[in-house]
This record gives structure tokens, sequence and C-alpha cells, in this order.
């Protein structure tokens, strides 16, 4: 590198820089966000949290009511990623640029993933509540359909990276289409798929936390309850509980992952 | 009768470059027949038009007295049944086992549903036996593929195509990715399937020495024409100079 | 070719029922075979779980039917003006920005923290731990804690999303750090650099395009986190007007035309970072 392309490289930074900071001022501005304050804000939030979220023996009798909102959370994230992932491996083959049928149904699968996905999971649960009402269903579709976006992604690349050449020896041993792909592209994907559907369940788990809290279902809204009763001590527990279910999923995942990767 | 005839057969991927030009030969049953010729001269996509794995553009292919060219999809399956394909690279399936990725050449005898089952007969399963034992590598048949090397993987290549119990297998570059030894092992394996099994073979090789050492006849292609057609006695030095062009001669023979 | 004249037995696996077995039976299968097994049974389960209050499955799609036509193909505003929706998705972009540029300011200083080759195996382990509880909190919750302290409003909004963007920024930089080559990070501390010296002139010339990408890439998640924050912990931004029209106006038209405005940010969002994830990121990485 010479000295000339050093000053140029320089001053790109240097720009780069005062680019980022007239735009974190100008998102200031608009959001009409305080840095002061915020800043003062943590050493009270903190000390607010471990003076008032805290599990008393009390809010411990509420904990089997809890468990069963935390399991119909949890259960509405894996029922949404499995039926989304089985959906999501049909879009993913059509879309494929190695296994697709023909282009049109290829673009449209892709345009299926990429509507679904960009659209977020807060606006689906909106949109389903109007017709579906108060319950686990509502949530559990709009899990679905956001998820079957992000599968269909990430499924494609899976597809995309099996390896053509057996594909190729297959067809040049009479095979049909779908010999061709059961036997193989999915041996091939599959536990790179798992390990995106693991991944999305965890995710999902969280995300239906926030679900919850807009469409009344689950662990959401028995979050959503005690908040605004301001029984700090509940919403302690129900928080302590979505950590534990949280990383007990996690924990569960990368161990198989491990395994099949 | 021919089992193969090949006529005025010509190939282009795009507009401008042809690839194969205008060519002609005919292969007899129980024949060893080798193609050899420089990088790029188009021996993979001749024999990729044999079984119809890339489309033919101008000419005929013909197999058994029937047209590749013409025909419809199932027919097509039962061609590409008939003949067996080994590849370079073996092109197996890598998770899973040897004795899978053999059963895979039955498919061509397969319905959809059988095949996505992975319904195979007891027989079925016992000839894939048989055969790995036949190619020595009986005692990897439950191992994963990645797990082989790569001359015990052209060796599970070479079963899942002999189990098609093909009359012609094409064989694109063989040994190309192997040691000297597993060479001369894959290459006296494909020489007694043809001589024992009497089925056909047509062997695309880039070494020289070895076609004239296994096959019977040589198809010499350079620029997608062929420019030697003959018993692999009579293919001498000045034209295996012809078909690799001058300078690269030396670079050849060694 | 040696003649076979019997297949040895020995080396065939049988099932129970005396036919070949053709699968290998090792690990990996096993556990992938389970893995959906259980996930199939939970998910059959989930069916049997659910609260139905409410749910009437006729009138609910074809009321879905209606509505999301409504939506979709004849969007509009009443409640607000072109010029406000603009300024409203301005506000849920500013949130994302200020959540992704102070995260990623505090994440590169734990990442220093957390990079196996750069600090000290307790340090980088007690930063993991605490970036995985982080993790595992929702951000809403984390929205709606702080909201109680600073008041609901754009700073509970950004400190609440911080949480997330510091603990994926902190596991994207610091695998990005212990890519480094160690041939570099051993030759400046050859020459006796601090370590301080070796940060800023190993590491960070050949990360920071990454350190960028990842940003980015955490840019266009939390723009959507922003949307939810909005609805969901009374944030503001579009996010804010989605939920109103959809919960208190039950305006369809209006809803259809803010989920188009959602829709086009986001697109866009999505193909930058495509871009940058096939120019830096030949192979793509989790979460
Ligand atoms: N799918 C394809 N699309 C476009 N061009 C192709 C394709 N496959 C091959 N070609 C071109 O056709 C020509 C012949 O290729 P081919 O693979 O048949 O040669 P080859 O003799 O087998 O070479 P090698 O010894 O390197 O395998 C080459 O110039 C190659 O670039
Ligand atoms: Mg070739």
């Amino acid at each position: 590198m010479n000295a000339k392309q050093m000053r140029k490289n320089k001053w790109q930074t240097t720009i780069f820089f005062i680019l980022i900071i007239i735009v974190t001022y100008l998102s200031t501005a608009i959001t009409k966000f305080n840095f002061i304050d915020s800043i003062a804000t943590i050493p009270a939030a903190f000390s607010w949290i471990f003076s008032n979220l805290l599990i008393t023996e009390e809010s411990l009798e509420k904990l089997p009511q809890i468990l069963e909102k935390l399991g119909e959370t949890i259960f509405m994230s894996i029922a949404a990623t499995t039926l989304a992932a089985v959906v999501s491996l049909f879009l993913a083959i059509m879309g494929s640029k190695t296994t697709k049928v023909n282009q049109t149904f290829s673009v449209i699968a892709r345009f299926i993933a990429s509507f679904s996905r960009n659209i977020p999971v807060v606006a689906w649960s909106l949109i389903l509540l109007i017709s579906f009402g108060q319950n686990s269903i509502t949530g559990f579709l709009a899990l679905f359909v956001a998820t079957v976006g992000f599968l269909t992604r990430a499924f494609i690349e899976s597809v995309d990276e099996a390896n053509q050449s057996s594909v190729e020896a297959l067809t040049a041993t009479g095979a049909t289409y779908f010999h061709m792909i059961s036997k193989a592209v999915i041996p091939q994907s599959l536990p790179q798929m798992l390990s995106w559907i693991l991944f999305m369940i965890e995710t999902n788990i969280r995300s239906a936390t926030l679900v919850g809290i807009l469409t009344g279902t689950g662990i959401g809204y028995m979050f959503d309850l005690y908040y605004k009763n301001m029984n700090y001590n509940l919403v302690a527990l129900i928080t302590f509980t979505i950590i534990i279910a949280v990383i007990a999923i996690e924990l569960i995942s990368n161990r198989i992952r491990r395994v099949i990767l | 009768m021919s089992l193969l005839k090949v006529e005025g057969l010509s190939k282009f991927y795009d507009r401008e470059t042809k690839v194969l030009k205008d060519v002609n030969f005919e292969v007899k049953a129980g024949e060893f027949l080798s193609i050899i010729g420089p990088s790029g001269a188009g021996k993979s996509t001749l024999l990729r038009c044999m079984n119809r794995l890339v489309e033919i553009n101008e000419g005929k292919v013909i197999f058994n007295g029937l047209d590749v060219g013409a025909m419809k999809k199932k027919e097509l399956r039962k061609l590409r049944t008939n003949i067996g394909m080994i590849f370079q690279h073996y092109n197996l399936v890598p998770r899973l086992t040897v004795i899978e990725n053999v059963l895979h050449g039955r498919f061509g005898y397969k319905s959809t549903i059988q095949g996505v089952l992975g319904r195979f007969t007891e027989p079925e399963k016992e000839q894939a036996f048989f055969l790995l034992e036949k190619l020595g590598i009986s005692e990897h048949a439950y191992k994963r593929c990645d797990q082989l090397s790569g001359g015990q993987q052209q060796r599970v290549g070479i079963c899942r195509a002999l189990i098609q119990e093909p009359e012609l297998i094409l064989c694109d570059e063989p040994i190309a990715s192997l040691d000297p030894n597993s060479s001369k092992v894959i290459m006296d394996y494909l020489k007694s399937i043809s001589t024992e099994m009497g089925i056909t073979c047509i062997v695309n090789l880039h070494q020289v020495e070895v076609a004239k050492e296994y096959a019977s006849r040589i198809v010499g292609l350079k620029q997608g024409e062929i420019v030697f057609d003959g018993p692999s006695k009579l293919l001498y030095g000045e034209q295996i100079q012809n078909i690799y062009g001058m300078e690269s001669r030396e670079l050849i023979t060694v | 070719m040696e003649m076979v004249k019997e297949l040895n037995p020995a080396l065939i696996k049988r099932k129970r029922n005396g036919q070949i077995n053709i699968k290998s039976g090792n690990k990996i299968d096993a556990v992938v075979k389970w893995t959906i097994w259980i996930l199939t049974f939970l998910t059959v389960l989930a069916f049997f779980v659910f609260d139905y209050t409410g749910f009437q499955i006729e009138r609910a799609i074809t009321e879905t039917i209606h509505n999301i036509r409504v939506m979709f193909l004849e969007p509009g505003l009443s409640h607000f003006s072109w010029s406000e929706a603009v300024y409203q998705v301005g506000v849920t972009l500013g949130l994302g920005i200020l959540a992704t540029i102070f995260g990623a300011i505090i994440a590169f200083f734990l990442s220093l923290m957390a990079a196996e080759n750069l600090s000290k195996s307790w340090l980088s382990n007690t930063v993991r731990i605490v970036v995985a509880f982080i993790r595992a909190v929702p951000t809403v919750l984390w929205v709606l804690i702080f909201a109680i302290a600073a008041g609901l409003g754009s700073e509970a909004a950004v400190l609440g999303m911080l949480f997330h963007s510091v603990a994926y920024l902190v596991k994207a930089f610091s695998e990005s750090f212990e890519e480094v080559n160690p041939g570099i990070i051993e030759a400046l501390r050859a020459t006796g650099s601090s370590w301080w010296h070796i940060v800023v002139n190993g590491v960070l010339p050949s990360t920071f395009t990454y350190l960028l990408s990842w940003t980015f890439l955490r840019f266009e998640i939390n723009f959507s986190v922003a949307v939810a924050m909005g609805a969901a912990a009374g944030a503001g931004g579009i996010g804010f007007e989605l939920f109103m029209a959809s919960g208190f106006y039950f305006d369809l038209r209006e809803v259809g035309f803010i989920t188009y405005a959602i829709l086009v940010v986001a697109i866009v969002l999505e193909i930058i970072s495509t871009r940058l994830k096939e120019r830096y990121f030949p192979s793509s990485i989790n979460s």
C-alpha cells in the first residue's frame, strides 16, 4: 500500500464516521431520544430491577399456572416451526436453482417466501387477530407464516449446497425426479435443515412471548397481565421461567447439532 | 449389429462455439473403447450425449436400434437403466452408506413410490452384496461413503453401475483422481467387466499409455472432431502428437 | 476378477424379520431420526394443548380471506397522511439505527473480551455466559422492564433493543476476531506491541469490513424489532400505527397500507444485506 492510497483510506474512514454521526444525530432527533436521560436511566433501571424484580414465596404459588402457559407457548413455537418446515421444504425444492421444476414455480416459491418473511411477525399477528380472535391459533399462524418465509430461504441455501454430482449420477441410472430429491438431495441437506429448525424453535419461543402479548395467549398474556397489574414479583418469576426454558432448549439443540453436523 | 451408433452428432452449449462437430462412429457389443483427447476436447460432452444427460443438437445417437434423441421421458428412463455410468469424482451421495449407494443403481426399475420409500427386494440387496464382494469392498458395506478412499469409492461407483444390469457402461475419466495403484485396480476391474460379463465399455481417458494398454480400440478427439479412430495398436507417436498438439506431447506421456 | 462363490454372512446385517438392513444405524442417523420423531410428536400434542377460545374455523377463514383481500388490494390511509406515514417509518428506522449503532459500539468492546485469541479464558467465558443469559430474555420484556424505570418512549425502546443487539453482535464480532490469522498477532506481539496496538493495527484492519457487514445485518433485524416494539410496547413509529389501525380503528385499508410500507423497507434492507452477505460471507452463518 502506498502513501497516497493510505491517505485516501483515511479520508474514507473519516467521511464514514462523520456520516455515522450524522445518521445517529438524525435518528435521535426523529425519535426524540435523549441521550443524557437514557444514560441516567440505566443505573436507575438496574437498581429498580434488583429491588423489585424479586421472586417471592408468595409468587411461587402461581408457578403451576405459569408453567402451563409457558408450555402452551413452547408447544406453539414447536408446532409452528415443524409445520412451517414441511411447507418450506416443498417451497425450497421448488425455489432452489438446482432442483426447480421450472422457472415460474421457482419465482412463485421465492416470492411467497420473501413476502411472508419481510412482513414482521407482529404485523401477521395483528392481521390474523382481527379474524381469528384471541386464541392460540392466531399466534400459531402468525409464527407459522413468518417461519415459512425464513426457513424457505435457509433451506434453499442448504439445497443449493448439496453436491450436484450425485444428482447427476442418479439421473444417469434412470431415477425419477422424486427419487433424486428423496435419495440424493434430502439426505445431504437434512442435518443442515434440522439445525435451522432448531434455531427457529429457539427464536420462536422468544417471538411467541411477543405474539402472546398481542394475541392474549400463552406466557406473553400472563406477563402482560401482571405487568399491567404491577405485580412485579410475578413478572420476575415469569421472566425467569422464560430464561430457563430458552436456555434449556438452546442447550439441547446445541447437543443435537454437535452430533449431526 | 452395432450396439451404439453416432451419426453426424453436433453439440453446442452456446451459439458461437460448437463443442462437438459432426462426430461419427460405431461401437460393437462387447467392445472396450477408449476416447482420448486434450482437456476441453469434448470427451465428457460426447459421453453425456449417449445417455442424454445433455441434449443432442444435431445428428443422431442410436442405441440398440432406437433413436436416443427422439425418446420420450419413459423411454429415456429405460435407456438410462440400460446404460451404466462411472464418474471421475465417483458422484456418490456422501452421507449414505455404501450399500445404499449401490442400490441407487436399481432406481431405473422402481416406481416413484417404491424408490422414495427405499423398497428394495432381498435378491436386489443380495446382489448388491455380491457385487461388493466381487470388487473386494464388502467389509465396508455399512460405512458412510465419504469415509472411504478414492479407489474404494470408485469401486462403489462401479457396483452401482453393474447392479443396473446394463449393456453399456460409460466411464468419464474413472481414474483421473486416483493414484497409480488404485488406477490399475480400477482399470483391471473395468477390463474384466467387459471380458467376463460381456458388457460394452466406453472409457474417457487422459492417459494415452493406459488407453493403449487396456482398450481394444481408441477414438481420438480434438476440439470436438474425431482425428483418430482405430485399433489401439495403430496409435503411434505421430497421431498422438496430432491429437494433443505438438508442444504438449511431453506433458502427456509422463 | 476373483470368483465369488457365496456371500460371507458375517458381513451382512439383518433386521429382526430376517431382511437385509441397508442403514448403518450410526449415531448421526439415529439422532436425526429421533429429533424428527420427537418434533412430530410434540407438534401433534400441541394441537391438544391449544386454547381455542372463540375460534370458529369457517368464520375465521372466510373472514381472513376477505380481510387480506381488502388489505392488500385496496390499501389506503384515513387516520393520518402520507407525510405522517413517512415520518413514522422514519421513527421506526431511527429506533433501529440507534439500537444498532450503540449496540455495535458496546459489542465491539465486549467482543474483544470474548474473543479467545485476544482475551483470557475466564473473561471470555464470563462474557459468553452473560450474553447467553441476555439472549434468553425476549426483547419485548427488556423494553417493558425498562419502560417502568424510564417511562414509555424511545429511551426504553432503544435501551431494551440494545440488549439483543449487543448479544448478537458480540457473538458475530468475537467469531470474526477469532478468525484473524494468528501469525499477524504473533508478529506484533514479538515486536513488543501493547494489547491495544495489536487490536488497532493487527485485528481491526483485517476484520473491519466484517464488523460493518454484521452490524448492517443486525440493523435489518432491528428494523422489524422496532416495528414490534412499536406495536407491543408502545415505542411509537409505524409499528404503533399498525397496532392502532388493527386493534383500535379496525381499519383494514390502513393496515394494508402500513403493511406495504413495512414490506418495502424490509425488502430494501434485505436486498442490501444479501449483497453484503454474498460479498463478505460466501457461506452463511447461523443466527
Ligand atoms: N454445461 C456447459 N455449459 C457450457 N459449456 C460447457 C458445458 N460443459 C462443457 N462446456 C464446454 O464444452 C467444452 C468441452 O467440454 P468437455 O467437458 O466435454 O471437455 P472434456 O474433453 O471432457 O475436458 P476434460 O478433459 O477437461 O474433462 C469445453 O470448452 C467446455 O467449456
Ligand atoms: Mg471431462
